[in-house]
């Protein structure tokens, strides 16, 4: 008979949204709450792993048409170019600085150079997580 | 009002925990996958919510601290539940297994 997935489809269209929102939520409150780089790139990496069993691999590759393997080589780039700053600025490797700024809407946040470290991790680990499912579920 | 808010959110979980508890003994007593999971999904679904919506109250009123992750969680958990129950039930009726001996109506046989 013919398989129907129209509520799993329908139902994977909005929960996606939400794994990705909340990816984004642990991912940004890293310093002051629990969660950081890697919990978010995992949470990522399930969103897509959702959409990949709700739809085929086809259709998950046309939505988002993202090199892994590249994506590993950028989350390392920006990794390693944060812990070189220092070497440009005269002060020890992996020498963080913050500022606090004031934004109209957003308040008083602090801009942290971490952060820029914590993107290149979750980058490394949404590719490496993608890279594993996509290889092993590509290969018949 | 602290008192009133403690013992309602109090109320939420003990009913959440009923409702697992019921959930719980369905999942033992009932006779077939189908049933079963008629209990596992449903009444479970409603349990956790019941939690949440108590944990919510009681770190909003007595620490002044708005959860938003609770709210998303028992909205997720609205959606995606039931759906988990379906999917595991469809996989388990096109898989072949068998209904209870005393059910009288199978709708999808014919597409089978």
């Amino acid at each position: 008979m013919k398989q129907n997935d129209l509520i799993l489809q329908t139902v994977t269209k909005v929960a996606a949204f939400v794994i990705l929102l909340f990816a984004v939520a642990i991912f940004l409150g890293g310093h002051y709450s629990p969660g950081g780089g890697f919990v978010g790139g995992l949470m990522t990496s399930a969103a897509i792993v959702l959409l990949l069993l709700a739809y085929d691999i086809k259709t998950v590759t046309k939505i988002l048409p993202i090199d892994y393997k590249l994506m590993i080589g950028l989350g390392l780039f920006i990794s390693s170019l944060t812990v070189a700053g220092g070497l440009v600025f005269g002060v020890p490797l992996m020498t963080h600085v913050y500022r606090y700024i004031d934004l109209p809407i957003l308040g008083h946040i602090s801009l942290h150079t971490a952060v820029l470290f914590d993107l290149g991790v979750y980058l490394v680990v949404v590719g490496v997580t993608m890279t594993i499912i996509q290889t092993i579920g590509e290969s018949e | 009002m602290i008192e009133i808010v403690e013992i309602l959110s109090a109320g939420f979980i003990l009913i959440g925990v009923f409702l697992f508890l019921v959930s719980a003994f369905g999942v033992i007593r009932l006779p077939d996958v189908y049933t079963r999971n008629h209990a596992a999904s449903k009444s479970s679904t409603l349990g956790i919510m019941f939690i949440l919506i108590g944990t919510l109250l009681y770190f909003y009123y007595k620490h002044s601290h708005f959860d938003f992750r609770v709210v998303l969680a028992i909205f997720f958990i609205f959606m995606t539940s039931p759906v988990a129950g379906h999917l595991i039930n469809r996989s388990a009726y096109h898989s072949g297994v068998k209904m209870w001996d005393k059910s009288v109506q199978d709708d999808l046989k014919k597409n089978r």
